[in-house]
């Protein structure tokens, strides 16, 4: 019973990155001193785990919306950009004035942050629909079609702020990205909602399964009556909301926005946590799970060679060469190059114990 | 029997195999100077094997080709090319974005020290299209100019690069009439100069107006090579679909069936001149309730066309469809699921089959694009419509939860029907059902379609299989050239008499 769930576990998507997650967490434990701690501190959680959680929850939102994209075979390259237009909007329609009531110094917000917000985040919709519109209805390539957004969503981002950077003074924003909820970090929520919802609408209704179709064979699921454009479009939508939040956290923690950096290359951090996480460019299939550990794993390994003192010019080298380690253990063919036998034992028992299942 | 002239090109003995097909055995094949020669044969009769061997595609496994009476081996399309054979395929395949004048020098540009000459490139690119009588500007970008004229454009590339033989595959397939002529003008001129042509199509008409000689190919083999003057239309199709007639015992077969049913006389669905403009001539098609009404014809007589028009995966440009009654203005997949249709399309692997998905989720597919998105079906539901689908239809498989593209043909067509069949549907259309399928499931799923008519369902069944055909159908429409040319009932549904339609017997070339 356990042997199989192991070999369901070791056969699954989910089980190279999570390795990948575990093996970090091996390395800190040794390298990294009090990597595991975890204390708590005026009633707040505070340790480099939590941390991480916390820092990683905007690219896990960014990546969850990526992995729908990228199982219609498509492709969102304008998240970063979107996420500096959904900071943006909303550090500048909540700025904060300073007011003097009964003597006391006060900032209020420029507009109600609730709006504010919901602005912000229907500007998301509204770059979602244009990439989406563009993508589905048009039929341009999901590349070309994200890489206008790109580069004009910072412009427009920059149009809000003057080419500056917005301070907002209003002290309520920085609850979202800064905030502390039940003890733990508030945007750790606000990324395991996202998860949720997106899990609910994907996996508990047909959303999920026609958009692994229309990925996996667009003209046969257009033979089935499902309508393919309808579901692209709205996967785009989803994704520039992803972003939009996304953008909401990231100034909130840092009560600012600044359009020219704000969630600078994040579409590439979001595509290689997808990738990471097992779902292929190619479409078809998608592993939100593993998305999440992809996106986890990048951030942790940040974190780990930021603390290990590796010199600031090889951190991107060193990044790139754990992910390249990563993403050649998770294939499935270079893994046979040095196991060529193993792997023949291996197949012959998994038709087994397959067989059983199948006999049982 | 002919003039013994020596060919240009004579293969002989030539033998090729797939893994588990033998796609070419033992085939003769020898084309002479100044001749059109129609390569003639059903899907999977060799036509296109044997054209891919001649220029380089793939390699022979067995027998020789003989050019100018030299021994060849082409290794690849560019070595067949420089050996002197050319090949014009059905979708142009030159590039849309560079010049006329690019497109016919592409890859060996004139030069003139190191650089190209543009001025002696165009010059000359007038100069060849003169050949085919082509009047245009070779500066301008080949986009700019119509399918048609395209072809013609590859077709002076070819000729200009090897004046030996010259394969035209399919070239008609898009063409309209008058351009159709105008490329007959075109064959006729080249092969007045003495070339030797090649010429893969499927209309029977344009066979009889601009070839010398017709060989025929069927499963592989050679059926024979025939003066086009000395072969009657419906010789050649018997010997294209391979049956000879024997009219007592097919109908006998199809009367036993036929008499096992009740007739019903509402309509299912009308269809009143519905077309679309260079795919279909506009038809009218009524379909009864419980009926399995046939469509006969040759490859690109129109038949698959048809039912993708009535289940809208394409637009109609003209005519109305009515359902129970009911008028249905612009038909598309998900209404027609909606209206109790279902289509099992020819080809399994691109628009059947999701082969990255589960057996389980191929089959609820549809239903569930009936019910809507929100509507989830649950995994009891789906695994209950699985299970039962997959005993009812006897797909061997280990487990619902395995690929579908880790199934055989056979099964994975069945698991396709499983599909349609578990929204319940009032008509299912069915495009080559068992094309590439074993006999045992052939069978099974020839019993299968009587069954659910006999049921009430109404089943429009698309092959190439006249035996098929006769074993299943109630009524067959034959079509050709894009129209429906005849309706056969009962008794009169035997192969030979839906043979002797296709050809057109004794009618005269329109």
């Amino acid at each position: 019973m356990f042997l199989n769930q192991w070999n369901k576990l070791r056969h699954s998507k989910v089980f190279w990155p999570l390795m990948a997650v575990i093996a970090l967490l091996i390395f800190n434990y040794f390298y990294i001193p009090g990597f595991f701690t975890i204390e708590i501190k005026n009633g707040h959680l505070f340790g480099t785990l939590i941390d991480i959680l916390n820092r990683a929850a905007p690219l896990i939102i960014v990546s969850i919306g990526m992995t729908l994209v990228i199982a219609t075979a498509g492709v969102d390259i304008s998240v970063g950009a979107v996420v500096a237009i959904s900071g943006a909007m909303a550090a500048y329609l909540i700025g904060g004035t300073l007011v003097v009531n009964n003597g006391v110094q006060e900032y209020v917000s420029d507009t109600p942050m609730a709006l504010a917000i919901f602005a912000a985040l229907g500007a998301s919709v509204l770059c979602g629909m244009w990439n989406g519109a563009l993508v589905s209805k048009i039929g341009v390539q999901p590349m070309v079609a994200t890489l206008i957004l790109m580069t004009v969503g910072r412009g427009i981002a920059q149009l809000f702020s003057e080419g500056q950077i917005i301070t907002v003074y209003y002290k309520p924003f920085s609850f979202f990205g800064g905030g502390y909820f039940l003890g733990i970090p508030f945007a750790i929520f606000v990324a395991a909602v996202v998860g949720l919802l997106v899990y609910l609408l994907m996996r508990k209704t047909a959303m999920g399964l026609f958009l692994e179709s229309v990925g996996g064979n667009m003209e046969s699921s257009r033979f089935t009556g499902i309508n393919s454009k309808k579901i692209i479009f709205w996967t785009y939508v989803i994704c520039g909301l992803c972003a939009g939040i996304a953008g909401i956290l990231i100034s909130s923690n840092v009560k600012s926005a600044d359009g020219n950096n704000a969630g600078l290359w994040m579409e590439l951090d979001a595509i290689l946590a997808v990738v990471i996480g097992g779902t292929s460019m190619n479409g078809g299939r998608f592993y939100l799970s593993g998305t999440i550990i992809g996106a986890l794993f990048l951030q942790m390994l940040k974190t780990t060679i930021y603390s290990t003192g590796v010199p600031p010019e090889s951190i991107l080298v060193v990044e790139a060469i754990v992910v390249i380690i990563v993403s050649l253990v998770q294939s499935e063919k270079f893994r046979s190059l040095f196991n060529l036998k193993m792997s023949s034992k291996r197949k012959k028992g998994v038709i087994q114990s397959n067989e059983k299942h199948a006999a049982s | 029997m002919f003039i013994q002239e020596k060919p240009i090109l004579y293969m002989e003995g030539v033998t090729k195999s797939f893994p588990g097909v033998k796609a070419l055995s033992d085939v003769n094949f020898s084309l002479r100077k100044g001749e059109v020669h129609a390569l003639m044969g059903e899907n999977g009769a060799g036509k296109s094997t044997l054209i891919k061997v001649l220029t380089g595609v793939h390699h022979l496994d067995g027998g020789t080709i003989l050019f100018d009476e030299k021994n060849i081996e082409p290794k690849s399309p560019l070595d067949a090319q420089n050996i002197g054979i050319s090949t014009v395929y059905q979708e142009v395949n030159l590039c849309p974005n560079l010049t006329v004048a690019e497109n016919i020098f592409i890859g060996r540009p004139p030069k003139k020290g190191g650089r190209i000459d543009w001025k002696l490139m165009n010059q000359k690119s007038q100069e060849i299209l003169q050949r085919v009588n082509l009047d245009i500007d070779p500066t301008k970008l080949l986009s700019s100019y119509s399918v048609a004229i395209q072809q013609m454009i590859a077709i002076a590339r070819a000729v200009d690069i090897s004046a030996g033989v010259l394969i035209l595959d399919e070239p008609t397939a898009s063409l309209d009439e008058n351009e159709v002529k105008q490329l007959f003008k075109i064959m006729r001129k080249l092969r007045d100069e003495g070339m030797g042509i090649i010429f893969v199509t499927h209309f029977l008409d344009q066979v009889y107006e601009i070839t010398d000689r017709i060989t025929v190919l069927r499963n592989g083999k050679l059926i024979g090579e025939y003066k086009t003057s000395e072969l009657s239309r419906i010789e050649l199709v018997t010997k294209m679909v391979g049956r000879e007639i024997d009219e007592k015992e097919h109908s006998k077969q199809n009367k036993s069936i036929v008499s096992s049913l009740k007739k019903k006389e509402e309509h299912f669905l009308k269809a009143v001149s519905l077309g679309k403009k260079g795919t279909i001539e506009p038809f009218d098609l009524e379909m009864k309730k419980g009926e399995v009404l046939g469509l006969a014809g040759l490859l690109g007589s129109g038949r698959s066309e048809i039912a993708r028009l009535i289940f809208g995966i394409d637009k109609a440009d003209d005519g109305v469809i009515y359902i129970d009654e009911k008028k249905i203005s612009a038909m598309y997949p998900k209404k027609a699921i909606q209206q109790g249709m279902g289509f099992c399309p020819e080809d399994r692997k691109k628009e059947g089959i999701i082969g990255e998905l589960t057996i389980r989720e191929n089959m609820i597919l549809a239903l569930q694009a009936k019910r809507g998105i929100f509507n989830y079906i649950s995994r009891k539901e789906q695994e209950e419509i699985a299970n039962k689908y997959i005993n009812m239809l006897r797909i061997a498989t280990p487990s619902m939860e395995q690929q579908i593209r880790n199934l055989s043909g056979g099964n994975q067509q069945k698991v396709i029907l499983g599909r349609w069949l578990a929204t319940n549907p009032k008509l299912l259309i069915l495009d080559e059902p068992t094309r590439g399928i074993d006999v045992g499931t052939r069978t099974e799923i020839q019993k299968l379609i009587r069954t659910l008519a006999n049921d009430g369902m109404t089943v429009l069944l698309i092959s190439s299989e006249l035996e098929e055909l006769v074993a299943c159908c109630d009524r067959v429409i034959v079509m050709r050239d894009r129209s429906p040319i005849g309706q056969l009932r009962g008794e009169n549904i035997s192969e030979s008499i839906i043979m002797k339609t296709i050809a057109g017997a004794g009618a005269n070339v329109s």
